[in-house]
């Protein structure tokens, strides 16, 4: 029987140890093929160091030889009663758009912290980072209690300062768990070296953790991704966002307020009577109605209105700022967007929190603030989040993605 | 929804994006169970009518059941195959006997650059998984290609929620991925599940059969009796041994993978 996938990213400061985490974790769940062990371990010989954990997920050359992630992984984790996708990120401050790539894949994080060292500039920002994106389902491990030989004084102190910051954020940690990776401390089984602790390792914090369900009772929100001329028939495809649809509903295409009715719902060689929340199909309206890529179908009462003028915390990860006045192009399920900025407020240093200006004129890499913008054409968003495709967007410039943003 | 079902959504809503915003795209296919699920899938995104050609880059070694199988599906599914072969170094008597870095690239990496070239493809659809090899771990669902072909992965661009990097420069194509969120065991689910004609050297025959195919000289089966589909996935529910433990050009050094994907290796 295949389960339902629950996807973590994990997240923190360089060299606190994610990646070791993770190969302990892939170690401690027997969800290594045969001989693995034994390739990492020559592997390390020959570039002249111990064995070690993070080379099973830390594949390219380079990573190895500098011991240090690149690029975001993602590795498939089976214990008895859960599967999960493990997506883990660099710790580098250069490396933020690739851990930005794997966290908006996440339903839940890890984030670990060094006990030596504490809050670092990276573990406040992945933190700042996770909470942006929504992901409300935190688990936090102090890594590294061999270190301190499991004494308790050092992770309560630890604990207290990064409860502080947490408070600032308004983020609440599911669980803070001392662990050791390296020693296999509180991963898989719980050890007599912290006694004094009595939470869930960190597999039963995970197993804790429920899947996401889908609600089939949102509105429905459907963006046309293409439309295909089939034998005749005007089918327009997408991936249904949230809600249901079902054929001969009355609905409303977006930004045009056209009104219209659903004639069938089309799948390869078969017409289901209704579809939900994250099926890609197609949709036949009745009679002829011009629709194109990036309309959005929606209920046909729905209250939600096009806008040329909104606004959305945005996080920039390019090296060169955003101006106000600059052109964009920005990307919401399947419309593109072709504007300007029209301001900036609240600029902030995503690390430490601290605002820098309350309206600027630029943003440089790696801060984050209240961005409004004027669309040439009318943009379907709406303030309802992260987790909704229409509630949030990346931001092109020169042919890249340079930022990312919550409609607010 | 259940779990496979939502991978498939997921694979239709990629195929499409990538038809939408590149217009000039095809599919590779190796006729292996990957490529063969996703050209599956492919049919369903797109109504029957893949609007697209299907490639097979043939490097002549490959198992007699693999043509078999490509002729007969192509003729049945109405597929648009395009067959490339680098005939320069065939003639020049290139095969796996001399050194298997050389011959993968010349036969299999060449073939496909010069096909791209000479189609003016912007994006080329692979069916790669994350969980194959700690290489493809670390790719992008649409990865963007150099002209001359070079993945630069050390600064891949970011890749946030579904919103996927289209915009590729002049000469560039982008690798689209499809697949990469499925493992060996889903794609084995989901043939069992849709019933997905498959070449015969995965079931095993006499006590072996093979887990990844290509081409006959650089393949080896490994131990099995599963001889239905339904066995292999009670197969690998249990097993630990690595799916590509029977490819050559895995073993060869840690990071020939490597090597030869930044050179363009699919």
């Amino acid at each position: 029987m295949s389960r339902p996938l629950l996807k973590v990213a994990l997240v923190g400061h360089v060299d606190h140890g994610k990646s070791t985490l993770l190969g302990r974790l892939l170690l401690d769940t027997h969800s290594l093929p045969d001989g693995k062990m034994k390739e990492i371990k020559s592997i390390s010989k020959d570039l002249g160091k111990e064995a070690e954990l993070a080379y099973l997920t830390d594949q390219f050359r380079e990573e190895r030889e500098n011991n240090m992630t690149i690029d975001t992984t993602q590795v498939f984790l089976k214990t008895q009663k859960a599967h999960y996708v493990i997506i883990d990120s660099p710790g580098h401050v250069e490396f933020i758009k690739n851990m930005l790539t794997g966290a908006t894949q996440a339903d839940a994080a890890i984030l670990i912290v060094d006990v030596l060292e504490g809050l670092q500039e990276q573990t406040r920002r992945h933190a700042f980072l996770i909470d942006m994106l929504g992901i409300k389902k935190l688990i936090v491990v102090f890594n590294k209690m061999d270190l301190v030989k499991y004494e308790k004084a050092a992770f309560v102190e630890k604990k207290a300062a990064l409860m502080k910051f947490f408070r600032d954020l308004n983020v609440q940690p599911l669980n803070v768990i001392p662990v050791s990776a390296k020693e296999s401390v509180n991963i898989s089984k719980k050890s007599p070296q912290t006694r004094w602790y009595r939470g869930p390792t960190l597999l039963e914090a995970l197993e804790a953790l429920a899947p996401v369900v889908n609600s089939s009772r949102a509105c429905l929100r459907f963006p046309v991704q293409d439309v295909y001329e089939i034998q005749g028939q005007k089918i327009l495809v997408g991936q249904v966002l949230s809600g249901q649809v079902s054929a001969g509903q009355r609905v409303m295409l977006l930004p045009s307020m056209q009104s219209a009715a659903i004639r069938s719902i089309e799948a390869f060689g078969k017409s289901p009577k209704k579809a939900a929340a994250g099926e890609s199909i197609g949709l036949v309206l009745k009679g002829s109605v011009p629709v194109s890529r990036g309309e959005v179908i929606v209920e046909n009462k729905c209250s939600l209105a096009p806008t040329t003028c909104f606004s959305g915390n945005v996080f920039w990860i390019s090296d060169l700022p955003l101006k106000v006045g600059a052109p964009v192009t920005l990307r919401c399920a399947t419309q593109e967007l072709r504007g300007r900025v029209t301001g900036i407020r609240n600029r902030m240093n995503s690390s430490t929190l601290e605002v820098l200006e309350a309206n600027a004129c630029q943003l440089k890499v790696n801060e984050t603030g209240a961005v409004s913008f004027v669309t040439e054409k009318p943009a379907i968003v709406e303030g309802s989040g992260p987790l909704n495709g229409l509630g949030r967007f990346v931001i092109e410039q020169d042919l890249r993605v340079q930022g990312a943003g919550i409609i607010s | 929804m259940d779990p496979i079902s939502e991978l498939e959504n997921k694979t239709i809503y990629i195929l499409r994006e990538a038809h939408n915003r590149f217009k000039n795209t095809a599919l590779l296919w190796s006729i292996g169970k990957d490529s063969t699920v996703m050209l599956w899938i492919a049919r369903k995104a797109f109504f029957g009518q893949i609007p697209f050609p299907v490639i097979h880059i043939d490097t002549s070694y490959k198992f007699k059941e693999i043509y078999a199988f490509r002729d007969r599906y192509a003729r049945e599914w109405g597929l648009d195959l395009l067959v490339s072969k680098n005939e320069a170094a065939l003639r020049a008597g290139m095969s796996p006997q001399k050194e298997k870095f050389a011959c993968c690239h010349a036969l299999k990496t060449e073939a496909l650059k010069s096909t791209i070239h000479e189609r003016d493809l912007k994006a080329l659809f692979l069916a790669i998984r994350r969980d194959e090899h700690g290489i493809r771990a670390k790719e992008r669902y649409f990865s963007p290609r150099t002209l001359d072909f070079q993945w630069n992965y050390k600064d891949q661009p970011a890749e946030l929620w579904n919103l996927y990097q289209s915009e590729i420069g002049k000469g560039e194509h982008s690798r689209v991925h499809p697949m990469l969120h499925w493992t060996e065991l889903d794609i084995w689910r989901y043939v069992e599940r849709e019933k997905i004609p498959i070449v015969d050297l995965y079931l095993a025959k006499n006590g072996r059969r093979y887990r990844s195919i290509g081409c006959a000289s650089c393949c080896s089966p490994v131990d099995s009796r599963a001889d239905t589909i339904r066995k292999i996935v009670k197969e690998l529910e249990t097993t630990r041994v690595a799916e590509r433990s029977g490819r050559a050009q895995d073993k060869e050094n840690a990071y020939t993978m490597q090597k030869l994907r930044s050179l363009g290796y699919m």
